[in-house]
């Protein structure tokens, strides 16, 4: 092996010259340098007056991988040009930047952007409804996989425009915050009608929300059909309780297990909801005297004749029966409550800033909270900017979901790609499927649960098929011939202004004794200085 | 050169690669408990017939599985005066039921009422007390697994599972490797040697390096069989060859090990002594007769558990298939268990034994049964045993 010359310089400029005959129109960041490994980044050249600013550290470096999915050009461009507090303001702020144009026309073409939730769930009741009239055999059993497949499709297209979102979006930290939510308020895509639901659940229970009050979270996921039907709300009616949700409602979305609430709580919490179910066809005939209480919106229905109107107590304070205006109060009562706004806080610490969070940190995030009437942006703001969090940079293990879209940021760096297949593939590989965990508390957050040795070894092999060529990312979704192509450029430009120069001595000593690209790529995306934000 | 030489061999030369060869250096005998989930609820009364009773061939008239006749040596096989074995596996676990390497629980399960696939598998993977808050970082396995935690009769446990299952969790280091599709390692000895370089000194030093290790070492171990002068004539191929690579796992490593098994979901056309049902019973039986062999001389401290989340209905439906029911049949395998024997809380099958007139009721509860396997194999204390199923009194099957 050649130790005097790293290998990975001749790769790139050999690989540099073979890409670049190809095809002109590629993007091959990084190739236009030629710097010497270990050597400061080469900015000559370059449109952008990067060399001009200030070189950021390895605490910039990381801290913007917290606020993001992983680093790109774009976005360490821009830091370097505001610095952090204003590139801070930015990722917070309500107002959603656009989508480059090539993403933004790939989730124009999804059926999933323009259906109408109310009416899919409309007609595939029905279709399930002629099913289950159809007497038993093959023919019930076919018909009701292809109703499925039409479902698992939508769902598939909730997933694509959610990872593409993740992969380009300039608002980096509103996408973590999506993906953080949805997984706080875990649904199950493979339970009931949620195949043809998820997809309006994200949209429009979780990213309108993410930096809000979580009050209105809490209220958008609980009049949403997916969280009513995959908690069995949609069950649970005057004299017929279902405590499936009020129990999660306040265990895992609110308070915590040891939120201070008891059995009794959770009953009458299950008493409060009942009513509140869905409801895609016509509205249920009322007596008159119930009809101002009824509610709809889409299929999300508040049946009057479904409560429970008797006066309850929750959390020591009484409520009057009084229709849907009960489950308002009773939502305002919990996150009201000094526990919700401990649990909150920890689970947002424990999502960006350490497995064991600082206590003095989620106190204080907690103190924004309560102060802020659960402001979710001010919350977050506390936590980037506090030194608890710059005290942990870099001991965050990334779990699939940011190590997959990490992955791909850095490989293609805004190069859009045309197929997320493949990292639907490697996040299952990986343990981590979106909308895939069966049980209501969502993936595991801490490092324990993703770096078991199986694990790893698995998370060194999808690292391979990241690195190893473009594993299908360009191919179109439909099946047709790929007219672009790409390969992983994780020697780029970004690498060498970013990663480079704050890697360990062990990973770089591995880099050096890569035999090939394809290796040296494995190699980069397996070690402990990629794993790890 | 035996396989089993051959496999030092391959330790050898992959510890002198760099590779360390922990794998190799802990192969010391004692107990092994291995447990095989079937998942989707498989139809127990397919499996141990309860041949006795007019009712289960009335409840079944398409798919009952026919009374066993003794100048047959295809059919069901008669266990005792009441119960029988269905025929796919009468080669495999019949064989082992006569040798009294198996037992049978029927009526047991959970007391978990949902009849949901999804919450009875996680109530008994986390093996808590139903209807308690539950904690899903707590799997029983993974409570096991820290109870003997440095106990001189221990050892590391093992899940053959893509994921790590619930019923491991909470236990940091249980390694998870699905058996099913293993090919060539990823990695050559040299790619292995420069990924756990990385981390050398780093807190996942030892996750990434036996993770490569067992990599290494299952690729190894299918390689000596590949090329083995000796092997079978026949390929061993789904869960037989699974089986197989776990009872080389187990035996030179691992004390306590997972795996599940799907498609017991017997909704549509399940058929009888022969059919769908009956197509994966014979894989399961004869995975298990592989299991027994691979284990060697550690089959004769190996216990293996069969359980599913619950059973299916006593009748048939109305698509010649079963839905969703309670109580089950256990299956309960080892090289020196008091097995050839049906035991258990049992009761006579008939209309009035159903439980809410659909399927059998649950006698014997999981927790006490388990609690109780893993008593006599562990010696567990009270304390111990508390700690592995809370408020449960183990019962003594006196098969361990």
């Amino acid at each position: 092996m050649c130790r005097s010359r790293p290998y990975r310089s001749r790769v790139r400029s050999r690989l540099c010259a073979a890409i670049a005959g190809l095809t002109a129109a590629l993007t091959v960041a990084g190739c236009t340098t030629n710097s010497v490994p270990g050597t400061a980044p080469a900015a000559k050249g370059t449109p952008d007056a990067a060399a001009a600013l200030p070189n950021l550290r390895r605490e910039d470096i990381l801290w913007l991988e917290r606020v993001s999915f992983g680093l790109d050009t774009a976005g360490v461009a821009q830091y370097r040009r505001i610095g952090r507090e204003a590139y801070l303001d930015r990722q917070l702020s309500a107002r959603e930047p656009a989508l480059p144009a090539p993403i933004a026309a790939q989730i124009d073409a999804l059926q999933v952007t323009h259906v109408d939730p109310t009416r899919v769930l409309a007609d595939v009741t029905a279709q399930y409804k002629a099913i289950n009239a159809v007497a038993d055999g093959p023919d019930k059993e076919l018909a009701r996989r292809a109703l499925n497949d039409q479902g698992n499709k939508l769902a598939y297209e909730a997933i694509r425009r959610d990872l593409l979102r993740a992969v380009y979006s300039p608002a980096q930290l509103r996408e973590q915050m999506v993906w953080f939510w949805l997984n706080h308020f875990s649904v199950f895509k493979d339970k009931a009608s949620l195949r043809w639901l998820i997809g309006d659940y994200e949209e429009h229970a979780i990213r309108p929300h993410v930096f809000g009050k979580f009050r209105d979270l809490v209220l958008a996921t609980l009049a949403h059909p997916a969280m009513l039907q995959y908690l069995d709300n949609n069950q649970n009616t005057a004299g017929h309780l279902n405590e499936n949700y009020a129990r999660e409602l306040m265990e895992l979305h609110t308070l915590g297990v040891n939120g201070g609430y008891t059995q009794q709580d959770v009953q009458n919490l299950a008493r409060v909801l009942t009513g509140a179910g869905v409801n895609a066809g016509d509205a249920p005939r009322l007596k008159p005297e119930l009809e101002s209480m009824y509610r709809r919106s889409g299929a999300f229905e508040f049946n009057p004749a479904r409560h429970d109107f008797g006066a309850k107590t929750l959390l020591g304070h009484p409520l009057e029966g009084k229709g849907f205006g009960e489950v308002e109060e009773a939502v305002n009562l919990i996150v009201g409550q000094p526990a919700c706004a401990r649990f909150i806080s920890r689970k947002i610490a424990l999502y960006f800033v350490a497995d064991n969070p600082p206590p003095g940190l989620v106190e204080r995030m907690a103190q924004t909270f309560t102060r802020s009437d659960g402001d979710i942006a001010a919350v977050l703001r506390t936590m980037f900017l506090s030194r608890e969090l710059a005290a942990e940079l870099g001991g965050k293990f990334k779990d699939p979901t940011r190590f997959v879209v990490s992955a791909v940021r850095l490989a293609y760096d805004g190069r859009p790609i045309n197929n997320t297949r493949p990292m639907v593939n490697w996040l299952n590989g990986l343990g981590e499927a979106p909308y895939a965990h069966p049980t209501p508390d969502g993936y595991s957050l801490a490092e324990v649960n993703w770096a078991s040795s199986g694990q790893m070894s698995r998370r060194f092999e999808t690292a391979r098929l990241i690195g190893s060529g473009n594993a299908g990312l360009f191919d179109p979704e439909d099946g047709g011939p790929a007219t672009v192509t790409g390969f992983p450029q994780l020697a780029n430009r970004l690498y060498f202004e970013a990663v480079e120069p704050f890697l360990g001595a062990r990973t770089k000593d591995a880099l050096a004794r890569a035999n090939s690209q394809q290796e040296w790529n494995t190699f980069l995306l397996s070690s402990p200085d990629f794993g790890y934000e | 050169m035996n396989r089993r030489e051959a496999i030092k061999l391959g330790g050898a030369a992959l510890a002198s690669a760099g590779i360390t060869g922990r794998l190799y250096a802990a192969p010391a005998t004692g107990p092994r408990f291995l447990l095989v989930f079937l998942r989707g609820g498989y139809d127990s009364s397919n499996l141990l017939i309860p041949y006795s009773s007019s009712f289960y061939y009335e409840s079944r008239p398409n798919i009952a599985v026919p009374r066993p006749d003794s100048g047959s040596n295809t059919g069901a096989l008669a266990l005792n005066a009441d119960w029988a074995l269905a025929p796919s596996v009468r080669e495999s676990i019949g064989m082992m039921y006569s040798q009294r390497q198996v037992a049978f629980v029927p009526f047991a399960g959970t007391d978990d009422l949902s009849r949901s696939h999804f919450e009875t598998q996680d109530s008994i993977e986390l093996g808590q007390i139903t209807g308690s808050v539950r904690n899903y970082r707590s799997g029983f396995l993974a409570r096991l697994s820290s109870t003997l935690a440095g106990a001189p009769n221990g050892g590391a446990s093992i899940a053959f599972t893509d994921a790590l299952p619930l019923v491991f969790e909470g236990v940091a280091t249980v390694p998870n490797l699905s058996l099913k599709n293993v090919g060539k390692p990823t990695f050559d000895g040299r790619q292995a040697r420069i990924l756990s370089d990385m981390y050398t000194g780093h807190r996942l030093e030892g996750a990434v390096s036996s993770g490569l290790e067992l990599r290494q070492e299952v690729a190894q171990e299918i390689a000596d069989e590949m090329n083995g002068a000796n092997r079978n004539a026949i390929t061993t191929k789904g869960f037989e060859l699974e089986a197989e690579r776990m009872g080389w796992l187990m035996r030179d490593k691992y004390r306590i090990g997972f795996v599940d098994v799907g498609g017991w979901d017997t909704h549509v056309g399940e058929g009888a002594a022969q059919g769908t049902l009956a197509g994966n019973l014979g894989s399961l039986g004869r995975g298990l007769q592989v299991l027994s062999q691979s284990l060697g001389a550690e089959w004769s401290n190996t216990v293996v558990v069969v359980l599913s989340e619950f059973g299916r209905t006593f009748r048939e439906n109305g698509s010649r298939g079963t839905d969703h029911g309670h109580g089950t049949v256990y299956w309960v395998l080892g090289g020196s268990i008091n097995g050839g024997a049906i035991i258990g809380t049992q009761q006579r099958v008939d209309p009035n034994a159903l439980f809410q007139d659909r399927d059998y009721p649950v006698l014997n509860d999981y927790r006490a049964v388990l609690g109780g396997i893993f008593r006599s194999m562990w010696g567990l204390s009270a304390a111990q045993s508390a700690a592995v199923f809370q408020q449960t009194a183990p019962i003594d099957l006196r098969l361990v």
